[in-house]
């Protein structure tokens, strides 16, 4: 019977540590700008980058050469799809404003996050949220037209144009 | 604007601010990721252990009941006094 050590043993948790002190940042990135936490407040992003990491190193005998950064996020974005997907679309928890993306529903956050934080293929990002890819460039127009919208109280005529991209950009 | 111009723009406003990583992130993974692992193996050492189990007691009933041999036939009274 292997002891109790050999579950985290020295090697195995060495390498993991480096893997999170040179990936980590950037993935804690990505998990506050999926949960729309201001970055100095992100306890639901850790807590969501813990369980993504916990699982990569769960699996870190059997990646067989993949990248651990893919697994991990991938496991990231699946994790929050569905914990939106269980609450109908919606966060269980209202985010404290502060967030680049708080303005916009869970998934228009994940596809901006996905397709041009990421940089992941729009193919791929279909594949993975299982969505059609029209779907996933209508999602992705919407929010970029969110985002870019100027503060209200600008002038008038840039809140017309600002009108005709939103237009456009659910034609699309 | 253009689409990449676009992209761009929205690009660099998700950018600014990364946060910052705590130190016992890595540590508090390895602790769960290990769990994870260890309840893992116990639960297929214990799957294992239903199927070895299972196999044995197949055979023991086996060897006992012999359900390949034909049964003695009862329906037939037996042949006395021919």
């Amino acid at each position: 019977m292997r002891s109790r050590h050999a579950f985290d043993d020295v090697p195995r948790a060495q390498e993991f540590r480096a893997y999170v002190a040179g990936a980590g940042g950037r993935l804690l990135h990505t998990a506050t700008l999926l949960t729309a936490e201001p970055r100095d407040a992100n306890p639901r992003a850790q807590r969501l980058l813990t369980l993504a990491l916990a699982r990569t190193y769960a699996c870190w005998d059997r990646l067989h050469g993949e990248d651990p950064y893919d697994h991990t996020r991938r496991y990231l974005m699946i994790r929050f799809a569905l914990s939106t997907l269980r609450y109908g679309g919606r966060l269980p928890f209202r985010p404290p404003p502060g967030g680049p993306l708080a303005g916009l529903s869970p998934q228009e956050r994940l596809i901006l996050v996905m397709r041009l934080h990421e940089g992941i293929g729009e193919d791929q990002t279909a594949a993975l949220l299982g969505l059609p890819a029209e779907r996933v460039r209508a999602v992705q127009n919407r929010a970029m037209a969110v985002m870019l919208r100027p503060a209200p109280g600008s002038a008038p005529a840039q809140g017309a144009r600002r009108h005709g991209a939103v237009m456009t950009g659910e034609a699309r | 604007m253009n689409r990449s111009d676009r992209e761009e723009r929205v690009r660099r406003l998700m950018v600014a601010g990364p946060p910052v990583l705590p130190p016992d992130l890595a540590a508090e993974a390895v602790r769960r990721g290990a769990r994870m692992l260890r309840r893992r193996t116990y639960a297929r050492r214990v799957l294992w252990l239903l199927l070895c189990a299972a196999a044995v007691v197949f055979t023991v009933w086996a060897l006992t009941a012999r359900p390949w041999v034909e049964p003695p036939s009862d329906t037939t009274p037996p042949l006395t006094g021919w």
